[in-house]
């Protein structure tokens, strides 16, 4: 095809590689990431393909641990799809957020929105209310892979290493995210944002359920309302 | 034991899929309000900082402080110095574990 490409093909192919790039540290944490997520499943009874399967068509780290994490201290099903199901409810604001910038019709939207995971969706995001969608999908491809490989590798070679917070791997999550907090702190306004959504989730988490104060702090944002830069 | 556990990937499965499908077809294919921009803008930073805070000073649904908080903040500092991530995540570990071993 490269042939016949236009300006437009190129722009796209631009895209996927910038992200595909970006993602790569990512990538690479996720990696760590999903071994851990790995032994936790196998430590918690599941058998080493139900913590693969899981990550290849659930691929979502919080959901996943808080699942898992239920049904080993003794919940049910249904306690743990809940509990995955308000752990991802972050992803609502996101995707309205993205909608605008997908194009096609309701149900193309809605499958390209499952591309969406936090570094890539906060990488494309460019800052003035749109997204680079190619940017998007080049970005969440690497990460893809090696949330499965890690996965793999952690829920088959995890006898080796059971008790995964004893190795310090707990402390793998917070500091992913603490680097895509840092690379969106880029003024006084988001500073301050971060600082009170993180205050305002963390007064939250001994009395709502799981995921419920990570969500709560999505209200922080309604202040830019007030910012007066419409225009 | 094991019917519970596919139950869950499948239950998982679904609402993952709902939850990250119903965002971008929720404004029916209209642009985003002007007045919403800015509220995109700082959603991530909100968002993000309420992961890292639940997960560095709480373990399930009670604060906890312990050796991974010193980890991710020795972690934090790398990042802050613009060190790679990588580097970031593996002191971060290694300093975790490291406290763990000597407590």
């Amino acid at each position: 095809m490269s042939s016949t490409s236009t300006p437009g093909d190129e722009q796209r192919n631009a895209s996927l590689r910038a992200g595909f790039r970006a993602a790569l540290p990512y990538a690479a944490v996720g990696f760590l990431l999903s071994m851990s997520f790995g032994i936790l499943a196998r430590d918690s009874g599941f058998p080493a393909e139900a913590a693969i399967v899981m990550s290849a068509i659930v691929f979502a780290g919080s959901a996943q641990f808080a699942a898992v994490s239920i049904i080993a201290s003794g919940g049910t099903a249904g306690a743990a799809v809940a509990a995955a199901a308000l752990m991802n409810s972050r992803f609502l604001p996101m995707g309205i957020a993205l909608g605008p910038s997908l194009p096609g019709r309701a149900a193309w939207r809605a499958a390209q929105g499952q591309a969406v995971v936090d570094a890539s969706w906060a990488m494309a995001n460019r800052g003035d209310g749109t997204f680079d969608r190619w940017f998007l999908f080049g970005s969440t491809a690497p990460q893809y892979v090696m949330w499965i490989a890690g996965t793999t590798l952690g829920a088959l070679g995890g006898d080796l290493f059971s008790d995964p917070s004893r190795y310090g791997l707990d402390a793998i999550y917070p500091t992913f995210f603490l680097a895509l907090v840092i690379s969106e702190v880029k003024d006084r306004t988001t500073l301050v944002i971060a600082i009170v959504g993180g205050l305002l989730a963390l007064s939250l988490v001994e009395v709502a359920p799981a995921g419920l104060p990570v969500l709560a702090a999505s209200l922080v944002a309604l202040w830019g309302l007030r910012r007066g830069r419409t225009a | 034991m094991t019917a519970t556990v596919w139950w869950t990937i499948a239950g998982c499965t679904v609402v993952t899929a709902v939850i990250k499908g119903v965002g971008p077809v929720a404004l029916g294919g209209r642009d985003i309000p002007p007045r919403l921009i800015g509220v995109i803008a700082l959603m991530a930073p909100a968002l993000l900082a309420a992961l890292v805070v639940t997960s560095t000073f709480a373990v399930g649904d009670r604060w906890h402080v312990g050796a991974h908080t010193v980890g991710v903040a020795v972690g934090g500092l790398v990042l802050l110095r613009r060190g790679p991530l990588i580097v970031a995540v593996v002191l971060a570990v290694a300093v975790t574990a490291g406290l763990r071993a000597i407590t």
